[in-house]
C-alpha cells in the first residue's frame, strides 16, 4: 500500500480509481467469515451452502464490506477517514471466481471535505456482486 | 403454507418489529490488536495505521485504530449462537428460528449501511443496541422466495458515547427445490465454476456460411454474381440487382471506424471491461460491427484507422477484434 495520502484538492470528480482482482478462494471466504465473528454454516459448510441452492459455500457481507473498504483507503492512503460504506450484494462470490472491484468518484463535498467513491465488485460467472458507496474524509492538505 | 398459515405465520413474525434485540450488548472481546491483525490480513488491508504501531503513532492518529469496517464485528454473537450451542437464544435468534420452523431455511445478507461516527482504538468497548426495525412484505428474489429483516444498531463505548451506527438488511428465503437438486446432484457440488462464453452466433440458412469462415480465421464479405456489388451482414438477395446468385471475397481487415459506443453498464460476464463496441468501416466498402481491442476507450475516435483480426475470445467464439492500425 502506498503510504502517502491524497489531498482533497487533487482528487477530481469522475476519478476512476485503478481496478483490484480479488481471488475468491474458500480460504478467503471462510477467513473472512472467521475473522467477522461470523459462524453462520453457509460461510463454512458446503452441504448447508447447497442446502440452500447454491453450488458452494459463499461469502459473508461483512467480508465484501471490508474488501470495499479496504479498496478504498488503499486508494487514498492511510490519513484518510472512513465515514461511511453502504453495500448491497448481488450475486454471491463462491470459490473459484474473480472478482473485479472498480470504482469512480462521484461526489466531493467541499465544506465536509469527503468525497463519495461509488464502488462495484463484479465476478467473472455471474456478474455484479456487490454494489455501494463510500464516503471518506481526506486531509486538505498532507 | 396456506393462506391462513400464512397469516398466522406473519403475525407471529411482525410482533417482532420495533423490538429491541435484548440489553445492550457488550463485545465479548473489547477492541484488540489480534482481531484487528486477522481481520486486516483476511481483507489484504496493508493499512499501516491498523497494524504498524510506529507508523500510527507518527500518524495524525497518534496510535493505531481498528478497520472501521470492523464496527459491527466487535459485537457479534460468535460460534455458540450461530450453532445453536447455547440454551440463550436473544430475540433476533429467536425470529429466526421461527423463520426456520416455516421453511425459511435461507439465509443472507444483502444490504448493509455503516456509519462510522469515531474510530475505535485498541482497549475501546463496543456496546451494540440493536432494534428490529422492519420485516419487508413477502418477495420473489433470485434465491427463492422471502422476507428482509432489517435491524438497526447503534454502537456506543464505555463512555456512552456513540460510535457508530449499523443498517443489517438479511433475506431469509424458502430455497427453490429446482436450485437445491441441481447443485447437489453435481457429484457432491464439486463441479468447476466457468466463467460463461460469450452470446453464441445465431446461425442460419443465410448466414451461417459466414459464421463457419470466421470460425476458421476468415473474415468474408458477400458478393453480388450478377453486379459484383458487396453486402453485409449476408442475407439471400442482392439489394441493387435483385438477384440471388453470389459468392463472397476475403476482406483484408483493414478499415476506420465510422463508429463507436462504449458498453459501460451493466458488465457482462464473459465479455470484456471496458467493452467497446465499433461499426467499422472496411476498406472494401462493407461496414462490420465488431469489438474494437488494445486501446483505451479515451484514444478511440471516428475516422481512426484500425487493423482486424479474426482470433478466438473465449472458450466457444471466434470473432473479428479491431485493434489500431
Amino acid at each position: 500500500m502506498n503510504r502517502t495520502t491524497r489531498t482533497f484538492g487533487s482528487v477530481t470528480l469522475g476519478e476512476k480509481l485503478p481496478p483490484l482482482k480479488i481471488d475468491v478462494t474458500a480460504g478467503l471466504i471462510v477467513g473472512g467469515a472467521l475473522a467477522s465473528r461470523d459462524f453462520t454454516p453457509v460461510h463454512h459448510d458446503k452441504a448447508a451452502a447447497q442446502a440452500t441452492g447454491l453450488p458452494d459455500i459463499f461469502m459473508n457481507i461483512l467480508t465484501s464490506n471490508g474488501l470495499m473498504g479496504r479498496y478504498v483507503t488503499d486508494w487514498t492512503g492511510p490519513e484518510a477517514a472512513l465515514k461511511s460504506i453502504e453495500v448491497k450484494l448481488g450475486a454471491p462470490n463462491v470459490p473459484g471466481m474473480v472478482m473485479t472491484i472498480t470504482g469512480e468518484v462521484t461526489a466531493k463535498d467541499d465544506a465536509a471535505g469527503t468525497v463519495i467513491v461509488s464502488v462495484s465488485g463484479d465476478n467473472n460467472v455471474w456478474g455484479t456482486h456487490m454494489a455501494g458507496k463510500v464516503c471518506v474524509a481526506l486531509p486538505k492538505e498532507s | 403454507m396456506t393462506p391462513a398459515e400464512t397469516s398466522a405465520f406473519e403475525a407471529k413474525i411482525r410482533a417482532y418489529v420495533g423490538r429491541e434485540m435484548g440489553p445492550p450488548k457488550r463485545g465479548n472481546d473489547d477492541v484488540n490488536l489480534a482481531m484487528i491483525r486477522h481481520w486486516a490480513e483476511v481483507t489484504g488491508d496493508e493499512n499501516p495505521l491498523y497494524t504498524d504501531a510506529e507508523f500510527a503513532a507518527a500518524s495524525s492518529r497518534k496510535g493505531i485504530i481498528a478497520p472501521p469496517t470492523m464496527l459491527g464485528i466487535w459485537a457479534m454473537e460468535g460460534y455458540p449462537m450461530a450453532q445453536g450451542h447455547t440454551g440463550k437464544v436473544d430475540v433476533q435468534r429467536e425470529l429466526h428460528n421461527i423463520f426456520e420452523a416455516h421453511g425459511f431455511t435461507g439465509v443472507l445478507g444483502t444490504n448493509t449501511i455503516t456509519e462510522f461516527h469515531r474510530e475505535l482504538r485498541p482497549g475501546d468497548q463496543v456496546i451494540s443496541h440493536t432494534v428490529i426495525d422492519n420485516i419487508s412484505a413477502p418477495k420473489k428474489t433470485a434465491r427463492g422466495h422471502g422476507y428482509f429483516i432489517e435491524t438497526v444498531t447503534r454502537f456506543t463505548d464505555q463512555h456512552g458515547q456513540d460510535v457508530g451506527r449499523q443498517v443489517f438488511r438479511t433475506l431469509r428465503f424458502m430455497p427453490s427445490a429446482e436450485s437445491v437438486a441441481a447443485n447437489q446432484a453435481q457429484s457432491g457440488g464439486d463441479a468447476k465454476l466457468k466463467a460463461p462464453t460469450r452470446i453464441q452466433s445465431p446461425r442460419g440458412h443465410d448466414n451461417a456460411w459466414w459464421w463457419e469462415a470466421i470460425d476458421q480465421g476468415r473474415l468474408l464479405i458477400q458478393r453480388c454474381k450478377r453486379c459484383g456489388t458487396l453486402r453485409h451482414p449476408p442475407r439471400p438477395m442482392c439489394g441493387e440487382c435483385q438477384s440471388l446468385e453470389w459468392d463472397s471475397i476475403e476482406s483484408s481487415l483493414e478499415g476506420e471506424v465510422y463508429s463507436y459506443t462504449e458498453v459501460s453498464y451493466p458488465k457482462f460476464p464473459g465479455y470484456p471491461d471496458p467493452l467497446l463496441c465499433g461499426l467499422i468501416q472496411l476498406k472494401e466498402g462493407t461496414r462490420l460491427v465488431a469489438n474494437i481491442v488494445g486501446c483505451a476507450p479515451e484514444a478511440v475516435h471516428v475516422g481512426m484507422k484500425v487493423r482486424g483480426k479474426v482470433e478466438r475470445v473465449d472458450d466457444a467464439t471466434v470473432l473479428p477484434n479491431f485493434y489500431p492500425a
